[in-house]
C-alpha cells in the first residue's frame, strides 16, 4: 500500500529571504531518511513550511537476520539457552560451517517497521536541522533553537497522524488560516489539505502567489524588480497589489531617491511613464484580497508622502554645505579603526589615481567621492552612498565627467551590476577598492571561509572586472603593496572571474597565468588564443609534448641559464637537427601560424632521439635545445598545464 | 474617533485585562522603554513578569525645533514585558490594535524581519517591525540577551509608537495635530518642549559641563559596583537600582553630546563601550543578587 504524507511546519512570521533555502534544505534532510517514495513537493509561505510526499509504503520490506550461536561441541543447555533466548526449540536451529568450526545458527524473520514510526523519530531532529542564517529560543534557555517559534506542526502518513512532540508542540492533523481572515485550527486530511488553506486564505503556492501579483501588475507600467517580487510572495500569504499615488511635486526629487524610498523602505514597485521616465505611482502589495474602502491605499500613500517630506528635508538640508566643504569633516569618519579615517583614505586614493593615469578631473573626483558620507540623505539611506554624492556634485556645478565618476564609484557591486561607465568612474572605483583591499590586507583583516565583513571579496572581484571589461591595461601586481597574501587572494579572484564568470576551462586559465597575469587585459587575450588553439587538431599533442619536455627539465633538475646557447654542431642529424631549423625558422612567429609544421617535428624528435644521451654534453644540449623551444612558445600560455586525454 | 489619551487608556486596559501591572513612566531620562529597570532589570533571571507602561523617550538627535510633522526629540513608547512569552502572543498583539478600533480585516498588516539590538545595554533580539499599511507602528521583539547575559525565559517585548499610530487613527498629516484630548492638540502639550529642548541639545548645550557630568555619574556608578559583594550576607541590601539610574543618566549625556556633535565618529565607539560596561556590570550584580549567598 502507498500512502502520501504531509508534513506542515507552522511558525512565526519567517523572513522572507530565509525560505527558499530552507526549504531545499528540508526535501534534502527528507531524502537523507531513504524512505522510498515517488515525488517530493515542497512549498511555503512566512507561517509555514510544508513538505509533500506520494507513494510511502506503510512498512518497510521484512528482513531476515542471521544469528549465529554457540558451537556444535557446546553443552546442550547451552544450546537449549540460546533457543529460547530467541523464542524456538533447539532441532529448529541449523548448524552452520564456518572457518572457526561448526556453530549452531538461526535465521530471524524481522519485521519491517512501519513507515510512521520511523518518521515519528525521525522529524523531531529533522525539523531543528533545517539550517537558517540566525536562530533564536524561545521556550527557554536551553530549548531548541530555530528560525521563529513553532507554534503547530501538521504530520500525517495517509489517514493517519505520525505522533511526535517538539518544542512542546504536538504533532496533529490541525493547521492554521490566515492571521485575520482565516480560522485559527482548521482540521485537514492529505486530499483537502492545499484547498482547506485556499479557503481560510492562504495561497500555498509560491508560483501561484508570483503570478497573482504580476497578473494584477499588467495594467501598470511597473518598474520590473524580480528581487522585489520574490520578498513579496514570502512575506504574504494571500498577495493583492493596489495602485496609490503622490503629489507631482515629488518628481523634482531624483529619481534615484525616490525609487529608493519606495522599494527599499516601503517595499513598493516605482512606475513609469511611456517615456520611461519616473510616474507619480507605485504598486504595494497588501497580504488581504482588496481594499474595498480604500483603507489600505490611503494609508500607504500617507506613509509614502511623510518619507518623500524627509528625504526632500534631508535633500535641502544638505544643499547649504557644498561637498567641497565636508573634506575637513571626514577626518572624523572612521573608516576602519587601524586604518584610519576617511580623510587618510582619500590621500592614498589620490596616490592611487595618478599611478592609474588619472586626469585633473579623476583628481577632482577622487577628492569629493566619500564627502556625502556627511550628508543626512546618506545617513538616512546608506544604499545611495555614491549615487548621492554624485547627484550633489552635479547640482553643485562640477562638470559631468566628475559628477558621473562619484556617482558610479561604488560599482560594480554585484556580478550583475554594471562597471562605471566611463573611464573617471573606472580610475576612481579603483583607487578605492584597490585602497581598501592594500589597506585591509597590511593590517591582517583577511577574508576567512565565509567571513568577510569588509566585503574584500567583492572589492577584488570589482577591479578584476573594471580593468578587463574597461580594457585598462596596468600592472595589477604593482598595486598590490607587494603583499604575497594579496596577491594569492587575487589570483583566486582572477581564476574565479575567467572560470566561472566568463566559462574559460580551468587549464586553460592555469596555463594561462602561468605565463603571467599582472596585466589582466592580455591575458584575457591570451586566454581567447588558448580557447582557440584548443580546436585545432595540433594542439592537444603539442600540449602533451610540452608537458614531456617540462618532465623531462624537471627530472634533470634543469636550471636555466642566460649564458647556455644551443651549439648546432652538436646535434645529430635527422630529426634533432630538423627540429632545430625548424624552430629557428618559426621563431618569433605566433603559435597559431607555426604549431602544424612544429608538431611533426616534435613528434618526430621524441620518437627517434633518446633525450638523456650519455655524453654529458649532448645531454646538456640537448635539454638546452628543449627548454629553449619550450620557452618560445610559453608567453602565451605555460601549455604542459593544459589537461590532455594522450 | 479615540484621542491620544483615549489610546493610551485603551492598551493599558487591554494589557492590564492580560495579567499586566500597569507602571508609570519612569522619572530619569532614557532613550527607549527598554532601558528602564522594568524591563532592563526585570528580564532576567528565571521569575515570571507582566508589565506595560508608557515610557517617554528621548533621543536628542531626532529634535526639529517641533517643525518637522513626523520626528520628534521625545516621543511616548508603551511599552509591553510578557515574560515567558505565550504561545499566541501575535494573536495577543493583533487584538491590542482592535481593542484601539482597528479593523484588521480592511487593513494590511505584516511582519518583517528586524533584529533589535541595544549595543550600549549588551541586549539584543530576534522579531520584526509591524507594518500597518506601509507604516511601522510597533517593534515585536523575543529578546534573547540582556546585559550581555543569557536570558533564562525568554520575554516578549511589544514596543508601539503611540504618535504614529494615533496620526495613523486620526488621519494627521503631522503629529502636532494630533487630539490629546477632544480640546487640545498634541501641539498644543508638547510644541514648546521640542522647540526649547532642540535649541537645548543642538546650540546651547555647554559641552565641557556634559563631558563632566559624564564622568561624574560615570565614576558614581563604578565606584558603587566595586562595592558590590557577591559573597556578603547583605548583600540584598546593595543599592543596585541607584547605580542603574547612574548608568542611564550616562546614556542620556552620551545622546545630547552626540546630537551637540560632540562625539567624532572615531570616539562614539569608545564611548558606547564605557556605558555598556557598566550596564553589564549592574546586569550581572542583579543576576547575582536575585540569588541566596553562596557560602
Amino acid at each position: 500500500m502507498s500512502l502520501p504524507f504531509l508534513l506542515e511546519i507552522g511558525t512565526e512570521e519567517i523572513p522572507d529571504w530565509m525560505i527558499p533555502s530552507a526549504l531545499e534544505n528540508l526535501r534534502l534532510l527528507f531524502e537523507k531518511l531513504q524512505i522510498p517514495h515517488e515525488s517530493v513537493t515542497l512549498d511555503a509561505t512566512p507561517r509555514r513550511l510544508v513538505l509533500r510526499a506520494d507513494g510511502l509504503p506503510a512498512r518497510q520490506a521484512d528482513s531476515e537476520e542471521r544469528v549465529m550461536g554457540p558451537a556444535k561441541s557446546a553443552p546442550a543447555q547451552a544450546v537449549a539457552g540460546f533457543a529460547r533466548k530467541h523464542g524456538v526449540q533447539p532441532e529448529d536451529l541449523t548448524v552452520e560451517a564456518t572457518p572457526k568450526g561448526e556453530y549452531y545458527s538461526l535465521v530471524k524473520k524481522v519485521a519491517g517497521r512501519a513507515t510512521r514510526d520511523i518518521l515519528a523519530e525521525a522529524l523531531p531532529s529533522l525539523i531543528i536541522q533545517i539550517y537558517f542564517p540566525k536562530t533564536m529560543y524561545w521556550t527557554g534557555k536551553g530549548g531548541p533553537r530555530f528560525i521563529r517559534p513553532i507554534r503547530w506542526i501538521v504530520a500525517l502518513l495517509g489517514e493517519e497522524i505520525v505522533p511526535f512532540e517538539l518544542a512542546g508542540v504536538r504533532s496533529g492533523a490541525l493547521t492554521s488560516g490566515h492571521r485575520r481572515l482565516g480560522a485559527r485550527e482548521i482540521a485537514v486530511t492529505t486530499a483537502d489539505y492545499e484547498q482547506r488553506l485556499r479557503d481560510h486564505y492562504v495561497i500555498l503556492s509560491a508560483e501561484e502567489r508570483r503570478k497573482r501579483i504580476s497578473t494584477e501588475l499588467q495594467g501598470v507600467r511597473v518598474k520590473p524588480d524580480p528581487a522585489l517580487l520574490e520578498t513579496l510572495v514570502y512575506i504574504t500569504e494571500y498577495p493583492t497589489p493596489i495602485t496609490g499615488s503622490f503629489d507631482t511635486q515629488f518628481l523634482a526629487l531624483p529619481a534615484e531617491v525616490l525609487v529608493t524610498v519606495m522599494r527599499h523602505h516601503q517595499k513598493y514597485f516605482s512606475v513609469e511613464d511611456a517615456d520611461g521616465n519616473l510616474a507619480p505611482q507605485f504598486v504595494a502589495v497588501m497580504n488581504i484580497p482588496s481594499d474595498p474602502e480604500g483603507f489600505v491605499r490611503d494609508g500607504n500613500e500617507r506613509v509614502l508622502l511623510a518619507r518623500f517630506n524627509d528625504a526632500r528635508f534631508f535633500w535641502e538640508t544638505d544643499q547649504k554645505k557644498k561637498l567641497a566643504g565636508r573634506v575637513a569633516d571626514l577626518k572624523n569618519v572612521t573608516f576602519q579603526k587601524d586604518v584610519g579615517s576617511y580623510h587618510d583614505k582619500l590621500e592614498r586614493m589620490a596616490g592611487i589615481a595618478r599611478r592609474l593615469g588619472g586626469n585633473a578631473d579623476a583628481e577632482r573626483a577622487v577628492a569629493l567621492c566619500k564627502c556625502d558620507l556627511t550628508t543626512e540623505l546618506v545617513k538616512e539611506f546608506t544604499e545611495l552612498q555614491g549615487v548621492v554624492g554624485g547627484l550633489y556634485a552635479r547640482v553643485q556645478g562640477e562638470p559631468e565627467p566628475v559628477w558621473t565618476a562619484i556617482y558610479d564609484h561604488y560599482k560594480p557591486e554585484s556580478m550583475e551590476d554594471s562597471i562605471p561607465r566611463n573611464l573617471g568612474g573606472q580610475i576612481v572605483s579603483l583607487s578605492d577598492k584597490l585602497d581598501t583591499l592594500t589597506s585591509c590586507f597590511r593590517v591582517g583583516l583577511i577574508p576567512t571561509g565565509s567571513r568577510d565583513p569588509y566585503g574584500l571579496r567583492r572589492a577584488a572581484q570589482g577591479v578584476v572586472r573594471i580593468l578587463v571589461e574597461g580594457r585598462i591595461e596596468i600592472p595589477l601586481h604593482d598595486f598590490l603593496d607587494s603583499n604575497q597574501a594579496l596577491l594569492d587572494f587575487f589570483a583566486d579572484r582572477v581564476r574565479f572571474y575567467f572560470k566561472d564568470v566568463r566559462g574559460f576551462k580551468y587549464d586553460e586559465v592555469n596555463a594561462a597565468m602561468a605565463a603571467g597575469w599582472s596585466n589582466l587585459v592580455d591575458l584575457e587575450a591570451r586566454l581567447q588564443r588558448v580557447q582557440s588553439l584548443r580546436f585545432t587538431p595540433d594542439f592537444e599533442p603539442l600540449a602533451a609534448s610540452f608537458k614531456r619536455i617540462r618532465n623531462i627539465l624537471d627530472q634533470a633538475k634543469w636550471v636555466r641559464t642566460s649564458a647556455q646557447g644551443i651549439d648546432p654542431t652538436l646535434l645529430d642529424a635527422g630529426p634533432e637537427q630538423e627540429l632545430y631549423h625548424e624552430y629557428k625558422s618559426i621563431a618569433g612567429q605566433p603559435i597559431e601560424a607555426v604549431i602544424s609544421k612544429l608538431r611533426p617535428k616534435v613528434d618526430l624528435f621524441f620518437d627517434k632521439v633518446l633525450v638523456n644521451a650519455p655524453d654529458a654534453r649532448v645531454r646538456q644540449n640537448r635539454l638546452t635545445l628543449l627548454d629553449t623551444l619550450l620557452s618560445e612558445f610559453s608567453n602565451i600560455a605555460d601549455f604542459s598545464e593544459i589537461v590532455t586525454n594522450s | 474617533m479615540l484621542s491620544f489619551q483615549e489610546i493610551i487608556f485603551n492598551l493599558k486596559q487591554y494589557w492590564a485585562e492580560r495579567g499586566c501591572i500597569i507602571q508609570e513612566p519612569y522619572d530619569i531620562e532614557v532613550g527607549a522603554g527598554t532601558m528602564v529597570a522594568e524591563t532592563f532589570l526585570r528580564v532576567l533571571g528565571p521569575k515570571p513578569y507582566r508589565v506595560a507602561y508608557v515610557q517617554p523617550s528621548r533621543r536628542p538627535a531626532d529634535g526639529r525645533y517641533g517643525d518637522n510633522p513626523n520626528r520628534l526629540y521625545k516621543h511616548s513608547q508603551l511599552q509591553v514585558i510578557l515574560k515567558p512569552s505565550p504561545e499566541d502572543v501575535i494573536e495577543q498583539y493583533l487584538g491590542s490594535l482592535e481593542a484601539i478600533g482597528i479593523d484588521l480585516r480592511k487593513h494590511d498588516i505584516k511582519l518583517e524581519e528586524d533584529n533589535w539590538e541595544a549595543p550600549t545595554l549588551g541586549a539584543w533580539g530576534i522579531g520584526w517591525q509591524v507594518m500597518l499599511d506601509g507604516l511601522e507602528i510597533s517593534q515585536f521583539t523575543y529578546f534573547q540577551q540582556c546585559g550581555g547575559i543569557d536570558l533564562d525565559l525568554v520575554p516578549a517585548e511589544l514596543t508601539y509608537g503611540l504618535e504614529r499610530i494615533t496620526a495613523f487613527l486620526q488621519v494627521k498629516d503631522s503629529v502636532y495635530d494630533i487630539d490629546w484630548t477632544k480640546d487640545f492638540t498634541y501641539g498644543d502639550v508638547r510644541y514648546n518642549d521640542e522647540l526649547q529642548y532642540s535649541v537645548y541639545n543642538f546650540e546651547l548645550a555647554d559641552i565641557p559641563t556634559l563631558w563632566k557630568l559624564f564622568d561624574t555619574h560615570e565614576g558614581e556608578a563604578s565606584r558603587l559596583l566595586k562595592l558590590y559583594n557577591p559573597k556578603s550576607p547583605e548583600k540584598k541590601r546593595f543599592p543596585l537600582l541607584p547605580t542603574y539610574d547612574q548608568v542611564l543618566k550616562c546614556s542620556n549625556l552620551f545622546n545630547t553630546l552626540d546630537s551637540r556633535g560632540a562625539i567624532s565618529v572615531t570616539e562614539r565607539q569608545a564611548v558606547i563601550q564605557r556605558v555598556r560596561k557598566l550596564a553589564v556590570a549592574v546586569a550581572n550584580a542583579w543576576v547575582d543578587q536575585q540569588q541566596e549567598v553562596v557560602q
